[in-house]
């Protein structure tokens, strides 16, 4: 077990938050993006999807320079929710939770939409029949049969949050404390002579940190995969 | 609302692709079979007055309720109807028990009208022993006593059955056809009953409608139509 310096911690502490932020601030839209996109057909369908996705394809560093640019301080939308609320995400933890939660958003997406195509809308009918409304419906027929892939898809974010890095240095930043994740800390050791041992070490805790999120997200689609074809 | 025997008038039309549905008949109380065979429209009558599809033109009442009228824009959505819907799969809830599934409707129907009494269901279908188990645990007759537990606790004025025994082989039949002459004479609601099995029909049957490619060929004592009609 290797010892961290307390930077380190600070920074690993920061990357967990940060990665817990974006996770939690995407979930809700990631549920209704995902039902959007799989149950319903409306004009613009194919570029909300586009749009949803292109921080996958994009260069991070684009993502950022363009979150910079609309939620900077003197951005449109980072000036109005600056001026209106208070809040701010300019080189502040939750620009880069923010930058996270942009990156990691459409691998929780695609999770997310494919458990509500593989429900058999039938069920929906059935709880229709028994007297369910739509809303009804939802929580207690749709949702649940949803859950194992709304968890993978948040353990994947989250796993991927925790990771980013060029769109968050891009947007907010490298500041120790404040802004400075586990990528952005490695990558610091690594512009520095005699750095390799801690960047060595952090890289180790996020090798560590992605495998068990893989291993848990594969274990909980092998669960619902058993679940449906059993229902069949 | 009575206890009597509502009876349920259908005047309907529905154009799916190349297949026209051009119905006009009333269910008498007791059992109504629509028999026909497979491609007659007899399922697209049963989702009609469910309120799972929408006819391009045409009437459906319930006793003294329209539940859709065209003409004057009334759609009564599917959860106000209060029709019971017995899948020819089931559909059960797989993530939850059977008893959870049975408690589905009765507790959305719990305000709109007093309902079977649990033990009487249960018992009639011989589910007690199934309570805390799991659809995916079930067999496929102790799925379709389930789904007709399940149709009937939501406190239905009329009860569709979509080919109930479909899917069942010869033993799981003859263990759920009695249950279903049982229901037929000791609950006070009228069922509508799909089947393409001649039989079947004139098993159950007190009132009997034949249907072929969307037009109702006979209507009538089961003797008679299920005799006439080629079908079968």
């Amino acid at each position: 077990m290797p010892t961290f310096t307390p930077e380190e911690w600070t920074a690993i502490a920061l990357s967990v938050r940060v990665a817990l932020a974006a996770t939690a601030a995407s979930l809700p839209i990631a549920i209704l993006a995902g039902y959007a996109l799989a149950r319903w057909s409306f004009p613009g369908k194919a570029l909300l999807n586009g749009l949803l996705h292109l921080p996958l394809v994009l260069p991070p560093v684009v993502t950022g320079y363009l979150l910079l640019l609309s939620f900077g301080r003197q951005g449109p939308i980072g000036a109005f929710l600056y001026d209106t609320f208070g809040i701010s995400f300019s080189f502040r933890w939750t620009g880069a939770a923010l930058a996270c939660a942009v990156m990691s958003f459409p691998l929780m997406l695609r999770a997310i939409r494919l458990s509500f195509e593989l429900i058999d809308r039938r069920l929906e009918a059935a709880a229709g029949t028994l007297g369910a409304n739509p809303v009804w419906t939802f929580l207690v027929v749709t949702l649940p049969l949803a859950l194992p892939g709304i968890l993978v898809g948040a353990i994947l974010c989250f796993a991927k949050a925790l990771g980013e890095f060029g769109a968050t240095i891009t947007f907010v930043s490298n500041i120790p404390g404040e802004t400075q994740t586990i990528p952005s800390a490695i990558y610091s050791y690594t512009q520095v002579p005699g750095g390799e041992a801690g960047a060595l070490r952090l890289a180790a805790v996020s090798l560590a940190i992605a495998l068990v999120a893989l291993i848990a997200s594969e274990a909980l689609s092998q669960r619902a995969l058993k679940r449906t074809s059993v229902f069949e | 609302m009575s206890d009597a025997p509502v009876p349920v008038s259908v005047q309907c039309a529905v154009r799916l692709g190349t297949f026209t549905l051009d119905v006009d008949f009333t269910a008498a109380p007791g059992l109504t079979v629509l028999f026909g065979p497979s491609g007659a429209g007899k399922t697209t009558i049963l989702n009609l007055i469910a309120g799972l599809q929408r006819p391009d033109r045409g009437r459906i009442t319930l006793g003294s309720d329209v539940v859709v009228e065209t003409a004057r824009n009334v759609f009564v959505p599917p959860h106000r109807r209060r029709i019971g819907l017995v899948f020819q799969d089931a559909q059960l809830f797989p993530h939850l028990t059977v008893r959870q599934n049975i408690a589905f409707g009765r507790w959305f129907a719990r305000r709109a009208a007093p309902c079977l009494p649990l033990d009487q269901v249960v018992g009639i279908l011989a589910i007690g022993d199934l309570l805390d188990r799991r659809p995916a645990r079930l067999s496929g007759g102790e799925k379709q006593r389930v789904s007709l537990a399940r149709a009937l606790l939501c406190a239905p004025r009329l009860l569709l059955m979509d080919e109930p025994l479909g899917g069942l082989d010869d033993a799981r039949r003859s263990e759920i056809l009695p249950l279903i002459e049982r229901l037929r004479d000791e609950v006070a609601i009228p069922i509508l009953y799909v089947t393409h099995d001649r039989d079947e029909a004139l098993r159950l049957a007190s009132h009997a409608i034949a249907l072929d490619r969307g037009r109702v060929r006979a209507a009538g004592t089961p003797g008679k139509v299920l005799r006439r009609s080629g079908a079968g």
